[in-house]
C-alpha cells in the first residue's frame, strides 16, 4: 500500500493533542514546557510531511526556523522557571496564580 | 500689499504672546516693566505707521489681500481675506493711533501693578482681534475679530479679578454681548442660506460678492429685513444700545486706559463699523433704518439724562458714551453712514482724552487716598488690627455713605491747580464733546443732526423725530459733562485735610497722550465740514458719490444754504447755552447745585438717577426666572436624576466587574483550557458549517 | 513494504514515549521518554528524505533542548508530584476537551483531506527537497530570515542569562 500523506498527518494529530493533554493536566511547569515541545513537534511532523507530499523545500526551511524558536523559548523559558522557582519554591502552576484578579 | 497687512496684523498678536507667554513661564521677567510696555506700545506704533503709509498712497482702489482658506465645506469657502479701502484704512487708523497713545498712556497708569505683563498682553491682544474686525474682507474673519474683541473685553473688565464686583461686570459684559452675537450669526446662516440659492460657485460670506449690485438685487425685501435687524440686534450688543446697553456702566470695573479704548474709542464702535461696512444692504430695508434711528436716539436721551445724576467720575463718562453711540445710530438710521463713522473719529478723539484724563485724576486721587490712609482719616482698605478698648478711630466727614472713593467727584474739586495739563486737555475734550465750535464734536454732532433734518425734509417724518430728540440730548450733552468738570476741576476741594494733602501731576507718558488727543480734539472737526462752509473731507473719503464704499440715500430736496446756515448756529449757540447753564449751577454753587436740580426735577430725578430701573427690570424678568428656575427644576432634575442615572451606571458596571473578576483566577491552565475550548468551538464549525 | 513498516514502528514509538511523558510522576523520566518520542520523529524525517531536518532533530531537540531540561528539573532537585485523590472536574473537562480535540482533527483528516495526495515517491521528492536545494533555499531567499533568527537566538541567550541572575526578581 502507499503511504497517504493522511498517515503522517493523523500522526501529527495524535502526538498534538498528547501536547494539549499534557498542558491541560499536568501541574509541573516542566512538564508542561516539555509538552509544548512536543506540540511543536507534532507540527513539524506535518510540515515535512507536507514538503515531501508536494516536493516543496520551503516546510521543511518553515520548521528549520520553528526549531530555531523552540531552542530560544527552551533557554528563555527555563530561565523564568529557575526564576520563578527561586521566589516561590515550587514549580507547580496551581500554586502560581499572579495573574488573580 | 501683503507684506504690509502682515505688518498691521502681527506684531500685536506676536508681542501679545511674547509677553503673555514670557510673564506667565519667567517670573522674573514681569518687573521689567519698561521693556513690556515698550514692546508692547511699539507693537502698535508699527501698524500704525504701517497704516499711514498707506493710508498716503492710497487711490480709492479697494484691494483684497488673501492669505490661506479658513474653512471649506459644500458651498462655503472662508479665506482668511482682508480689504484695504477707505473704511477700513479709516477705521485701522483710528484702532491703531488712539491705541498707540492708551498703551503709552497704560505705561505710567499700570505701574507697580502685579498684573503689568498680563494687562499688555490681553491690551495687544485686543487690538489684534479689533485690526481683524475691521480690516476683514468676509463676514466669519470679522466675526472671529468681533467674538476676540469681546473676550479681550472680558478679560480686561475683569483685569482685577480678585474683587468678585469685578468678575461680575465682566460676566455681565460676557453675557449680555453673546445675545447680539447669537443675532450676527444668524444674520449670517440666514445671508448664505439666501445668496447660495442663486449664486453659483463657493461662497465666503465676503463683502465683494455680497454688497455687489446683483445680489443685493437678488435678495428679497424680506430677507433685507431679517438680516439687517438682526446685524442692527448684534451691533446693539457690542455698542451698548437699548435694549443690551447695561453692560457698558458696569464695565468701567477695569482699568481706565481699558475704559478709554475699548469701551469708549473702538470696540464699541464695531456695531457702527458693521453697520457702515454693510451699508448698501441697509439702506434697503428702511423699516430696519427707522428702528435703528429710533433705538439710537431713545438710548442717546436716556443715557444723557442718567449721565447728570452720576457722582462717580467714570459711570458719567461711561453713560456719556453710550449717548454718544446713540448718536451715532441715529446718524446710520437716516443713512448718514459717513457722518457716523466720522463721529466714531472724532468720539474717539475727545472720549479717550477724557476718559484718559479721568484716569490721571483718579491715578492722583488714590495717592491721595493712600496719603489719609496713612494719617488714619479714612478707613483703610485691609482690615487692620486694632485694640478693642482703644477708642474708635476718628474718620474724616465724607459727603456720602461708605469709605473714600477715588472715582466719586464728590470728594474732588479744585484739582486744576494740582494738574494743569490734565485740566486743560479734560476741559478742551469737555467743550469738544458739547459741542462748541469750532472743536472736534460740533462738526460731527451738527451734521449728525443736519442730516436728520436734511432725511426728515426728504420725507422721512420719523428723521423729524429723532432729530428732536437730539436736539434735546445735545443741550443735555453739554450740561452733563460741563458738570463733570466743574465738579472736578474747579471750585473748592472737598476731599478730607485738604489744606496738607496735596494731588499731583501725572508722569510724562500720561500726560502726552492726553495732550495729542486734545490737540486732536480740537482739529478733528476739519475733516468733516458743514457743506456751506466748505469741503466734508470725510465724505469725498467714504461716500459712494464719490466712489467710496459707505453708501447714502439719494436727496431729491437740498436744503436751502440759510437754513443750513441757520441750524448751524442754532446748533452753537443751544450747546453755549447748555454750557452757560451748568456753569450757573455748578461753577457757582458746586454741589449745592445737585440738590437744587433734585428739589426742581422731582420724581424724574429719580428715575434718573436710579438709571430707570432697567437693572432692575432685567434682574426681575430675566435673572430671577432663570435662576429660580434652574435652582427649583433643574438642580432636582440634575441631582436625582442626571446624577442618578451616571452614578447608577457606575454602580452597574462595578458590580459586574465584581462577579466577572472571579473568573480570573491567575491559574494559567484555566486560561489554556478556554483556549482549547475555542480551538474545538472552532474546528467544529468548520466541520459543520 | 518498508516504508509502510517503518512508519508504523516509528509512529508507535513516538506515541509510546509521548503517553510516556504524559503519564510519568517524575519529571526525569518525563523527560527521557520525551527524548525517546524526538528520536522517533526524527526517524521519520529521514523517512520523509528530510534528512537535514533529521539531523538537526537529533542535534538539537534530543542533543541540546533535552540535556537543558534535564539539567534545569536536576538542579531544582524536582521531586515527583505526589498522587492526587481521585479526578477533580477540571482534569475531567481537559481529558474529554483533548480527545474531542483530537476527533474533530481525525474527522476534518477522513472528510475533507481524503482526496489529499499520496506522498511523492522517494526518488522524485530526493531531488526537490535534497539538502543542496534547502541549503541553497535557505541562504539565498531566506538569508534575511536567517539573519534575523540569529538575531533571535542572541537576544534569548542575553534574556536568559539576565533572567537566570541572582537579583533579577
Amino acid at each position: 500500500m502507499d503511504l497517504a500523506l493522511n498517515w503522517y498527518l493523523s500522526l501529527s494529530a495524535v502526538l498534538f493533542t498528547i501536547g494539549v493533554l499534557g498542558v491541560l493536566l499536568r501541574r509541573n511547569a516542566i512538564v508542561i514546557f516539555l509538552s509544548i515541545e512536543l506540540m511543536l513537534n507534532a507540527v513539524n511532523l506535518s510540515l515535512v510531511a507536507f514538503s515531501q507530499a508536494f516536493g516543496d523545500v520551503d516546510g521543511q526551511i518553515l520548521v528549520f526556523f520553528v526549531m530555531s524558536v523552540a531552542a530560544a523559548e527552551a533557554a528563555v523559558g527555563l530561565a523564568i522557571v529557575i526564576a520563578l522557582f527561586r521566589n516561590k519554591l515550587t514549580v507547580n502552576v496551581n500554586e502560581i496564580n499572579l495573574f488573580r484578579g | 500689499m501683503e507684506l504690509l497687512v502682515q505688518l498691521i496684523l502681527l506684531p500685536p498678536l506676536l508681542v501679545a504672546a511674547f509677553n503673555g507667554m514670557m510673564g506667565l513661564f519667567a517670573p522674573g521677567y514681569r518687573t521689567n516693566e519698561w521693556l513690556i510696555g515698550g514692546l508692547a506700545t511699539a507693537a502698535v506704533a508699527l501698524p500704525f505707521v504701517v497704516t499711514v503709509s498707506i493710508f498716503l498712497g492710497f487711490h480709492h482702489e479697494p484691494e483684497i489681500v488673501r492669505y490661506f482658506t479658513w474653512m471649506a465645506a459644500g458651498d462655503l469657502t472662508v479665506d482668511f481675506a482682508y480689504r484695504i479701502d477707505q473704511l477700513s484704512l479709516i477705521m485701522t487708523l483710528i484702532v491703531t493711533g488712539v491705541g498707540a497713545l492708551i498703551h503709552l498712556y497704560s505705561i505710567g497708569y499700570m505701574k507697580g501693578d502685579p498684573g503689568y505683563w498680563r494687562f499688555f498682553a490681553y491690551l495687544n491682544l485686543f487690538i489684534f482681534a479689533m485690526l481683524n474686525l475691521v480690516l476683514a474682507e468676509n463676514l466669519p474673519v470679522l466675526f472671529l475679530g468681533w467674538e476676540g474683541v469681546g473676550l479681550c473685553s472680558y478679560l480686561l473688565i475683569g483685569f482685577w479679578y480678585t474683587d468678585l464686583k469685578n468678575s461680575a461686570a465682566a460676566n455681565k459684559a460676557f453675557i449680555v454681548n453673546r445675545i447680539g452675537d447669537f443675532a450676527f450669526l444668524l444674520a449670517m446662516f440666514i445671508l448664505f442660506q439666501a445668496v447660495t440659492g442663486f449664486f453659483d460657485g463657493p461662497f465666503g460670506l465676503d463683502f465683494t460678492t455680497l454688497l455687489s449690485a446683483d445680489t443685493l438685487g437678488a435678495l428679497g425685501n424680506g430677507t433685507l429685513l431679517a438680516v439687517a435687524l438682526l446685524f442692527f440686534i448684534g451691533a446693539t450688543g457690542k455698542s451698548a444700545q437699548i435694549p443690551l446697553f447695561v453692560w457698558l456702566p458696569d464695565a468701567m470695573a477695569g482699568p481706565t486706559p481699558v475704559s478709554a479704548l475699548i469701551h469708549a474709542a473702538t470696540m464699541v464702535t464695531s456695531g457702527l463699523y458693521l453697520l457702515a461696512r454693510l451699508s448698501p444692504m441697509i439702506l434697503l430695508a428702511p423699516t430696519a433704518m427707522v428702528v435703528i434711528a429710533i433705538v439710537g436716539a431713545l438710548t442717546a436721551i436716556m443715557a444723557a439724562t442718567i449721565a447728570i445724576t452720576q457722582n462717580d467720575i467714570k459711570r458719567v463718562l461711561a453713560y456719556s458714551t453710550v449717548s454718544q453711540l446713540g448718536y451715532m445710530f441715529l446718524a446710520a438710521g437716516v443713512g448718514a453712514f459717513f457722518v457716523a463713522i466720522f463721529h466714531v473719529m472724532t468720539h474717539a478723539f475727545f472720549k479717550a482724552c477724557l476718559f484718559l484724563g479721568s484716569g490721571s485724576v483718579i491715578h492722583a486721587m488714590h495717592d491721595v487716598e493712600h496719603e489719609l490712609e496713612h494719617k488714619g482719616l479714612v478707613p483703610g482698605h485691609g482690615g487692620e488690627h486694632r485694640d478693642e478698648h482703644a477708642a474708635p478711630p476718628r474718620y474724616a466727614d465724607l459727603p456720602y455713605e461708605g469709605g473714600f472713593d477715588a472715582q466719586d467727584m464728590r470728594t474732588m474739586g479744585g484739582l486744576r491747580k494740582y494738574m494743569p495739563i490734565t485740566a486743560i486737555t479734560f476741559g478742551i475734550a469737555t467743550i469738544a464733546i458739547a459741542g462748541i465750535p469750532p472743536l472736534a464734536g460740533f462738526f460731527s454732532k451738527d451734521e449728525i443732526l443736519f442730516k436728520a433734518f436734511e432725511y426728515g425734509y426728504n420725507g422721512h417724518p420719523y428723521a423729524y423725530f429723532v432729530w428732536i430728540i437730539g436736539i434735546v440730548t445735545a443741550i443735555l450733552t453739554a450740561i452733563y459733562m460741563t458738570r463733570a468738570y466743574l465738579l472736578t476741576f474747579e471750585g473748592r476741594e472737598r476731599w478730607p485735610d485738604a489744606m496738607d494733602t496735596k494731588p499731583h501731576e501725572s508722569p510724562w507718558t500720561m500726560w502726552v497722550p492726553l495732550a495729542v488727543l486734545a490737540f486732536f480734539s480740537v482739529i478733528g472737526g476739519f475733516f468733516g465740514l458743514p457743506a456751506v462752509l466748505g469741503e466734508s473731507w470725510i465724505h469725498h473719503w467714504l461716500g459712494s458719490e464719490y466712489g467710496g464704499p459707505v453708501a447714502e440715500p439719494l436727496h431729491e430736496l437740498h436744503v436751502s444754504h440759510s437754513l443750513e446756515w441757520g441750524l448751524l448756529i442754532f446748533g452753537a449757540l443751544w450747546a453755549a447755552l447748555g454750557v452757560f447753564y451748568a456753569w450757573t449751577q455748578w461753577g457757582r454753587r458746586g454741589l449745592e447745585a445737585d440738590a437744587s436740580l433734585k428739589r426742581r426735577l422731582g420724581f424724574l430725578y429719580g428715575i434718573f438717577s436710579t438709571k430707570y430701573k432697567v437693572d432692575e427690570f432685567y434682574d426681575a424678568t430675566v435673572v430671577k426666572p432663570i435662576v429660580e428656575g434652574s435652582r427649583r427644576g433643574l438642580a432636582p432634575f440634575d441631582q436625582n436624576w442626571v446624577d442618578g442615572t451616571v452614578n447608577g451606571v457606575a454602580t452597574l458596571v462595578r458590580g459586574i466587574a465584581g462577579r466577572l473578576r472571579g473568573i480570573q483566577t491567575g491559574v494559567v491552565q484555566n486560561y489554556a483550557l478556554a483556549v482549547v475550548l475555542g480551538v474545538a468551538v472552532v474546528i467544529a464549525l468548520m466541520i459543520f458549517v | 513494504m518498508l516504508e509502510p513498516f517503518l512508519f508504523f514502528l516509528f509512529a508507535v514509538l513516538a506515541v509510546v514515549g509521548a503517553l510516556g511523558m504524559l503519564i510519568s510522576r517524575n519529571p526525569v523520566q518525563s523527560a527521557l521518554w520525551m527524548v525517546m518520542t524526538l528520536f522517533a520523529v526524527a526517524c521519520l524525517y529521514l523517512t520523509l528524505n528530510a534528512q537535514f531536518i533529521g539531523v538537526v532533530q537529533i542535534l538539537v531537540y534530543a542533543g541540546a533542548i533535552m540535556v537543558l531540561f534535564l539539567f534545569v528539573i536536576m538542579l531544582l532537585n524536582l521531586e515527583a508530584t505526589p498522587r492526587l485523590g481521585g479526578l477533580d472536574w477540571k482534569k475531567g473537562v481537559a481529558f474529554v476537551l483533548g480527545v474531542a480535540v483530537l476527533a474533530q482533527l481525525l474527522v476534518i483528516l477522513s472528510l475533507r483531506l481524503n482526496a489529499a495526495p499520496t506522498l511523492l515517491p522517494a526518488a522524485e521528492a530526493a531531488d526537490a527537497t535534497s539538502v543542496e536545494n534547502l541549503g541553497l533555499a535557505l541562504l539565498t531567499e531566506h538569508a534575511f530570515s536567517l539573519e534575523i533568527i540569529g538575531v533571535l537566538l542572541l537576544a534569548a541567550t542575553i534574556g536568559a542569562v539576565l533572567l537566570a541572575k541572582k537579583r533579577f526578581v
